[in-house]
C-alpha cells in the first residue's frame, strides 16, 4: 500500500527526522493562506499515488500567496497517472546547495533490507541507475541486528564530504531505518534529502510503501489508505478478501489461484481475446466468494462473458458450484457464464450446476475459446 | 529417486489442531506420509487422530516434537502473524527440511526468518507454497495426490493451481512424476528454481524437468543460464503472465513487474537463449516434455 508523501512524512516526523515544514490543503484559498503564513512563497505538491508528479504539472512554485492560490486551481482537479488530484501539500521553499537519494527496500536476491544512497539526488534514481550505475552506493542491512551506527555513517559519507553534515546525514539515514521497520515498510525513500544554504540536512520529498501482509497488525498504517485511491470494485474485492486487478477487455475471469488466474488470462489472450480482468478466488472454499467475485465483475459494463477456470485441490468444485447457483439466483446475470472445473468433488460440483441448467466443461482450453467466441 | 524428502522422512506438523493444518494432516496421512508428530502451543500431551484410527502425538514445541520422535521435516500450518516464528522455531529445533504453507507472512519477519534458517543450516520451502509431493512416497502440503503419478519427469512451480493443471496433463500423458515442487509465490522465497535443478541433477531417476514460472524477479532468469551452464537432461518451461499490466501484483506478492523488469517476455527469451523449449499454454507442457524424452 503506497502512502502520499504528507503521511510519509508524518512517519518520518515521529522517529525524530528533520523533515521540511508542510500542510495539506483541498481548496485554493487554504494554499493562499498557507503561503502567507511562510512568508509568501511555496512549494504546491499534488498529493497523488502516481510517479511523475512533475512532469506532469502538479508540482509548482509560488513567489507570492496569489500564485499559490493560481497553482492550486491548476493542480486541484488535475488528472495524474489515471487518478484525480484532490489534496496538495504547501511547504515553504528552501534554499537548496546539495540534493541526495536515500532509500532501503527489501531486496529479492538476497533477502535482506538493502541501502541505496547517491550524491545524485533529485532525479529518478532508475535513470542515474542506468546513465552512472557507480553513482549509487549499497549496503546489505542484516535484519536481526538492525542498522549499526558506523553502516549509517558510511553511508552518509557517500554523500557528504563535510563531517558535519555527514553526521546530520547518518542521523537521518538511520531514522528512516527506524521508520521503515516500525512501520512494516516494503520501501522508503527521501528523494532528494537536502542540505541547504544554511548547512542543515533535512528530506524534502517522502516515499513510502507499508508491506500488505503488515496490515493486519498496524491499524495505525492501515487507517492511512486514502479511500480515493481504490476503485469501488477494487475496495470490495479487497473486503471480500480477493485478489482483483481491472483490466480493459471484454471476457471476465473468475479463476482459484494467481498462477492459474494469470496463465487463464493469457489463453484468453492467446484465442484473439482480451482479459476484463484478474481474479483469484483464493484457495478456500467459500461460497460467498463467489457470490462477491461474481457481483465485481459483472459490475464491469465491458463484460461481455464470465469465465470460470478452478482446480479443485483444497477448494473443492461443489463449493464452487454452490457459490455460482447462489450468485445466479441473487444478481441478474445478463451475459453468457461458461464454466470449467476438475478436480476435488468435481461430481457433485456437475450435478449442482445441471440441477440450475448450467453446464460445466473439464478442459481450460475448451472454456477458454468458447468464452473468447461468446465475447465476439 | 526424489529430491529433498522421501518416504522415510519424519513429519512434524506445526499447527496440526488448527482447521487448514487438521485437514491436511490427514490427506497427508492418508497419502502414505510418515507423520510422526504435531505441536500446538498449549496443546502438548493431547493425540490428533489420524485416518484409519492412527493417532499422532501432540507436543507444545517443536523441541520436545523432535527430541522424542526424530521427527526431521516439517510443515507450518500457522496462521501469518506467527508462521515466521514458527520456521524459526522449527530451524532452532534442528530440523533439517521446512515446507511453509501460509499466505501473506509479512516480508520482514520473513528476511529475520529466512536468515536464521540460513545460519542452522535447515531448508525453507515456502513460504506461500503448495508444498512437495513424492508419488506413491510421501507429501507434505497440500498438493493432491491424486493428480501424481509416479515417473521420470521432476517438476518446479511458484504456483499452486497452475502446477496442478500441468501435472494433470501430465500424468494424463502417461508422463509421472520422481517429485513436484511449489517453491511458492512470495518475493522472498527459502528455495528457488536453482536449489531445485541442482537437486534433480544429482537425482538418476529424473530425466526431464519442468519450471513453470512467473512475472517478477529474476528467478528465471537465474534458472535458465544454471541450466545451459549445468544440466545435462531437458528442460520445459512455462511463464505465466504475459498479460499482466506493469506495477500491478498479480495475486502473489511475487508476481509484480517492477519498471521494465520481471516480464514474461523477458523470462521467456532468457529460457529460450538457453536451449529451453518454452510452452505457450499449459497444455503444451506435456507434448514437449513427450517429445524431448522421445516419447
Amino acid at each position: 500500500m503506497n502512502l502520499h508523501e504528507y503521511q510519509a512524512k508524518e512517519l518520518f516526523r515521529a522517529v525524530g527526522m528533520a523533515v521540511n515544514p508542510g500542510e495539506v490543503a483541498r481548496d485554493p484559498a487554504a494554499v493562499q493562506a498557507l503561503t502567507e503564513q511562510y512568508g509568501g512563497s511555496a512549494v504546491v505538491k499534488a498529493q497523488v499515488h502516481s510517479g511523475g508528479r512533475g512532469k506532469a504539472g502538479g508540482v509548482r512554485l509560488a513567489r507570492s500567496p496569489e500564485e499559490a492560490g493560481g497553482h492550486a486551481r491548476a493542480i486541484l482537479g488535475m488528472t495524474i497517472g489515471g487518478l484525480t488530484v484532490r489534496e496538495v501539500l504547501v511547504s515553504p521553499i528552501e534554499d537548496i546547495a546539495t540534493e541526495a537519494y536515500v532509500g532501503v527496500l527489501v531486496d529479492r536476491e538476497s533477502q535482506c533490507p538493502v541501502f541505496m544512497v547517491s550524491a545524485e539526488g533529485g532525479v529518478d534514481i532508475e535513470d542515474v541507475a542506468a546513465a552512472n550505475p557507480e553513482a549509487i552506493h549499497r549496503l546489505r542491512i542484516d535484519p536481526r541486528y538492525g542498522l549499526l551506527p558506523h553502516q549509517a555513517y558510511r553511508l552518509a559519507t557517500r554523500l557528504y564530504d563535510d563531517p558535519d553534515l555527514a553526521r546530520q546525514g547518518a542521523r537521518v539515514i538511520s531514522q528512516l531505518y527506524a521508520a521503515f521497520v516500525d512501520n512494516g515498510a516494503s520501501m522508503a525513500e527521501i528523494n532528494p534529502l537536502i542540505s541547504t544554504t544554511g548547512g542543515r540536512v533535512k528530506a524534502i520529498d517522502a516515499k513510502v510503501s507499508i508491506d500488505d501482509n503488515e496490515l493486519f497488525r498496524r491499524p495505525a498504517a492501515a487507517a492511512l489508505r486514502d479511500p480515493f485511491s481504490e476503485s469501488p470494485a477494487d475496495r470490495q474485492a479487497r473486503e471480500a478478501g480477493l485478489s482483483f486487478v481491472k483490466l480493459d477487455g471484454n471476457v471476465g475471469c473468475c479463476v482459484n489461484g494467481a498462477g492459474l488466474a494469470m496463465a487463464t488470462m493469457d489463453l484468453v489472450k492467446y484465442y484473439g481475446g482480451e482479459p476484463a480482468n484478474f481474479l483469484d478466488i483464493g484457495g478456500s472454499s467459500n461460497p460467498d466468494k463467489v457470490v462477491a467475485a461474481l457481483d465485481i465483475i459483472t459490475a464491469d459494463p465491458g463484460v461481455k462473458v464470465i469465465l470460470f477456470n478452478i482446480f479443485g485441490g483444497i477448494t473443492r468444485c461443489d463449493d464452487v458450484a454452490n457459490g455460482i447457483v447462489e450468485a445466479v439466483g441473487r444478481i441478474s446475470i445478463e451475459v453468457p457464464l461458461v464454466i470449467r472445473l476438475t478436480g476435488t468433488n468435481e461430481a457433485p460440483a456437475r450435478e449442482i450446476l445441471d440441477g440450475a441448467g448450467l453446464a460445466a466443461v473439464t478442459s481450460m482450453d475448451e472454456v477458454v475459446e468458447r468464452a473468447v467466441r461468446l465475447a465476439g | 529417486m526424489s529430491i529433498f524428502v522421501d518416504g522415510n522422512s519424519r513429519v512434524v506438523v506445526q499447527g496440526i489442531t488448527g482447521r487448514d493444518g487438521s485437514f491436511h494432516t490427514r490427506q497427508m496421512m492418508a497419502y502414505g506420509t510418515r507423520v510422526v508428530a504435531g505441536v500446538t502451543p498449549g496443546k502438548g500431551g493431547r493425540d490428533f487422530k489420524g485416518p484409519d484410527g492412527r493417532v499422532v502425538p501432540v507436543f507444545d514445541t517443536v523441541a520436545e516434537a523432535v527430541s522424542e520422535t526424530a521427527a526431521d521435516c516439517s510443515v507450518v500450518y500457522v496462521p501469518p502473524a506467527f508462521a515466521a516464528g514458527a520456521i524459526m522455531e522449527a530451524a532452532d529445533a534442528g530440523v533439517g527440511f521446512i515446507v511453509c504453507v501460509t499466505e501473506g507472512i509479512p516480508v520482514l519477519d520473513m528476511t529475520r526468518a529466512h536468515a536464521l534458517a540460513r545460519d542452522r543450516g535447515s531448508r525453507v520451502l515456502g513460504p506461500n507454497c503448495p508444498g512437495i509431493i513424492c508419488p506413491d512416497k510421501t507429501t507434505l502440503g497440500i498438493i493432491p495426490g491424486r493428480i501424481v503419478a509416479r515417473g521420470p519427469v521432476g517438476l518446479i512451480s511458484r504456483s499452486g493451481t497452475l502446477t496442478y493443471e500441468a501435472v494433470h496433463h501430465l500424468t494424463r500423458a502417461g508422463l509421472g512424476q520422481t517429485t513436484c515442487v511449489g517453491i511458492g509465490g512470495d518475493p522472498l522465497v527459502g528455495t528457488n528454481f536453482v536449489d531445485c535443478l541442482a537437486a534433480f541433477a544429482e537425482d538418476p531417476e529424473t530425466e526431464a524437468v519442468v519450471l513453470i514460472g512467473e512475472i517478477g524477479g529474476t528467478a528465471e532468469q537465474e534458472a535458465a543460464r544454471w541450466v545451459s551452464a549445468n544440466l545435462d537432461i531437458p528442460v520445459v518451461g512455462f511463464i505465466a503472465g504475459r498479460t499482466a499490466p506493469p506495477g500491478t501484483r498479480m495475486g502473489h506478492a511475487g508476481a509484480i513487474i517492477s519498471g521494465s523488469s520481471g516480464t514474461a517476455a523477458e523470462k521467456t527469451q532468457a529460457l529460450e537463449d538457453n536451449g529451453i523449449k518454452v510452452a505457450k499454454r499449459p497444455v503444451e507442457i506435456s507434448a514437449l516434455v513427450g517429445e524431448s524424452l522421445g516419447c
